[in-house]
């Protein structure tokens, strides 16, 4: 069992405060993204739960046990840099055995757990290389290596793929799935592009400015986003904000919208098309031609941008008029403070 | 051919440039001073202390040629002598007084004249006198000199690697108060000239009981403020990430220290090694004020002592001097990208 949990963490430096209070519980065997823009802390966060960096207020739990004042190393955790941080002079094999020499474990035994390692990430036959003779995706796959052989509790991932090129890092994020799934250890993985988070995390904690936003499966998070931010957030085209006014002209919603409403959130594949007089009239500025699908930019009566994914290739003439409703269940209404007001529709 | 391109130059297409006249003027002028010198020591020191003190100066170590004559224990020098009938014989030199020599010819014995000193001039022959320095091993205690410099040189280049890259590893590493005040205050001991703390260091090593003693001038030394600065700039450019995951690979600082970041600053240990040896082997001062004895001097103050009030044998100092500056070239020689490259990352010389 390997659980981690933080009760209101904080973190200054200096006079800044950077987290401001976070709580979080995370389950044996999970795979957590820490996922937000630049700046919100996630990679503090994760800094703290290594033990790099100490909190100034709050405590860490691992299994319980409280970890607040031991040391990174007898936490029990692994990191993978996102530089990944590999010892430019040594082998592959000797970074890999680094951290076992210095925990005094036999040599035969470092040799088995470096070549059962190896094995895994198919790195067997790069052992005698120097990190500089390996690619990326090799460099990579040795910074889990020597995160694997220590056989920590928890895993660490401080945006370990952003150095990778894109085809790379979609075969990585597969790679690291299964990973997970056999080694069936607790990850937290931070990362700030949200289709990351997405396609790999069990639990996404979405972060802003040393705040948690949400936490949630994926699923969770797409089909109910707490406020403006994680909906805007998350999803990739992004959601839509059309102000409550101009989505008052579309006599439906007009009726269903909850009172209150600052603006409303549409995601551009929960546009559908309907007949005039009915939703909202939307001018066409400009479309992506996306194959099965089209993305069609198009600008609303008050000239709010939006953006609309549309089955079929027909071609759509800038500067015509299309009519666009939400779908039914698939619009968010949000609060002048950000907060979703709509949370049983969906 | 490349090398040779490149000296070739000019800056006229055709013709010379008149800037072309001037460079290489000045620059073949540079190159003789500053080369001449060392060669005319070089060439000097296979002189044989009656070929230094020759006159008028002969730039190669030429020294008369004697004969073996029956009759006489010592070998006698030879001449050419321009007899008064025109004729000119090669002819050896038994005895001088005032201005008439007596010659005898060495293939007759019997066979002597007298001889103006004008009319005769000596026969020549290019000879290097390896003696100076065979003798230098054998009739002086040279080998202690050498053993005493090597050591000396060594052990406190040795030292100061040690001790500079701790003070480095600390100071580029660690946060710590006070840190931004200990490195200026180690870069500002850089503004004292080397003269004016000798006295000081000299009533220091004098109570420590280290006057006479090898360690006298390799502890003071150790330390250098231009080494502490050199490491810990190049450690500034080792990332953090590593030691990070070296402190969570369960590395001990010392571990930290002595596995990652040590070997990963190899080239500018390499520099500052460079230069400790410069500095230790050239050294002259300090060591003149600890060590007084002669069987504790270095190399640099045996030559001192070698400049006698009254005589001087020049051809053991000559051949003294290139032996000394054979090690300091030959770093240089085959070390001189990695000084180019300290040079320019330190700023310091």
């Amino acid at each position: 069992m390997s659980t981690l949990e933080l009760r209101s963490l904080e973190k200054s430096f200096d006079q800044v405060k950077v987290i401001h209070g976070v709580d979080l519980t995370v389950n044996h065997g999970e795979f957590v993204v820490f996922v937000g823009p630049s700046g919100c802390g996630k990679s503090t966060l994760l800094r703290m739960i290594a033990g790099l960096d100490q909190p100034t207020a709050g405590d860490l739990l691992i299994d319980g046990q409280r970890v607040n004042d031991t040391g990174a190393a007898d936490r029990g955790c692994a990191m993978v840099f996102q530089s990944y941080a590999l010892y430019p002079h040594m082998t592959v094999y000797a970074n890999m055995a680094f951290g076992l020499e210095n925990a005094h474990v036999p040599r035969p035994e470092i040799e088995r757990k470096v070549q059962e390692a190896a094995a895994l990430l198919r790195l067997d036959q790069l052992l005698q290389r120097k990190p500089t003779q390996l690619s990326g995706g090799q460099r990579q796959r040795v910074a889990i290596g020597r995160a694997i052989v220590r056989e920590p509790k928890i895993f660490l991932f401080d945006e370990p793929l952003s150095n990778l090129d894109a085809e790379l890092r979609v075969s990585m994020r597969s790679e690291l799935r299964e990973l997970h799934q056999r080694l069936a250890a607790t990850m937290i993985y931070v990362t700030h592009d949200q289709v990351e988070a997405m396609t790999m995390a069990d639990r996404i904690v979405v972060l802003r400015a040393g705040r948690i936003e949400q936490v949630g499966t994926p699923q969770a998070l797409y089909d109910t986003p707490d406020n403006v931010f994680v909906a805007g957030f998350i999803g990739s085209p992004r959601m839509n904000f059309v102000p409550a006014a101009v989505a008052a002209q579309d006599p439906a919603l007009r009726e269903a919208l909850p009172a209150g409403t600052q603006q409303v959130g549409v995601r551009p594949e929960h546009w559908l098309p309907c007949a005039a007089g009915q939703g909202l009239a939307i001018s066409v500025a400009g479309s992506e031609y996306l194959g099965a699908q089209r993305l069609l930019h198009g600008k609303l009566s008050d000239g709010t941008r939006t953006e609309m994914l549309v089955e079929g290739a027909a071609e759509h003439t800038s500067g015509g008029v299309i009519h666009m409703a939400p779908h039914p269940q698939r619009w968010h209404a949000f609060a002048a403070d950000g907060h979703r007001l709509n949370r049983e529709l969906a | 051919m490349k090398v040779l391109e490149f000296l070739l130059r000019t800056r006229g297409r055709q013709r010379l440039h008149w800037t072309d006249v001037l460079t290489y003027a000045y620059l073949t002028l540079g190159l003789f001073m500053m080369f001449a010198p060392v060669l005319w020591l070089v060439a000097s020191s296979f002189k044989t202390e009656a070929a230094i003190g020759q006159f008028p100066p002969t730039f190669m170590p030429y020294s008369q040629r004697s004969v073996a004559v029956p009759g006489h224990e010592q070998p006698l020098p030879l001449f050419l002598v321009t007899l008064d009938s025109g004729q000119q014989r090669e002819m050896a030199q038994v005895r001088r007084i005032g201005i008439m020599a007596t010659m005898v010819d060495p293939a007759n014995p019997q066979d002597t004249v007298q001889v103006n000193i004008k009319q005769r001039k000596p026969v020549n022959e290019l000879k290097f006198a390896w003696s100076n320095y065979s003798d230098l091993f054998r009739k002086f205690t040279f080998g202690t000199y050498l053993w005493n410099s090597v050591f000396i040189t060594v052990v406190a280049t040795l030292i100061t690697l040690l001790f500079n890259s701790m003070a480095a590893f600390a100071l580029s590493k660690y946060n710590f108060k006070g840190q931004k005040s200990v490195f200026l205050l180690i870069i500002a001991t850089l503004m004292i000239p080397p003269t004016i703390i000798l006295v000081p260091v000299f009533l220091v090593i004098n109570q420590v009981g280290l006057l006479n003693n090898l360690w006298g001038v390799i502890l003071p030394a150790v330390a250098t403020p231009t080494g502490v600065f050199l490491l810990r700039q190049y450690m500034l450019t080792i990332p953090d990430e590593l030691i990070e995951a070296a402190r969570m690979d369960h590395a001990s600082e010392w571990r930290i220290y002595w596995r990652i970041v040590l070997p990963l600053s190899a080239p500018a240990l390499a520099v500052l090694a460079i230069f400790s040896v410069m500095w230790r082997w050239n050294d002259f001062l300090l060591p003149l004020i600890v060590l007084s004895k002669s069987e504790h001097f270095t190399l640099q103050l045996a030559l001192n002592s070698f400049q006698g009030e009254l005589n001087t044998q020049w051809n053991y100092l000559l051949a003294m001097t290139v032996i000394t500056l054979l090690p300091v070239t030959l770093v240089f020689a085959f070390l001189q990208r990695y000084i180019t490259t300290g040079i320019a990352s330190a700023g310091v010389k």
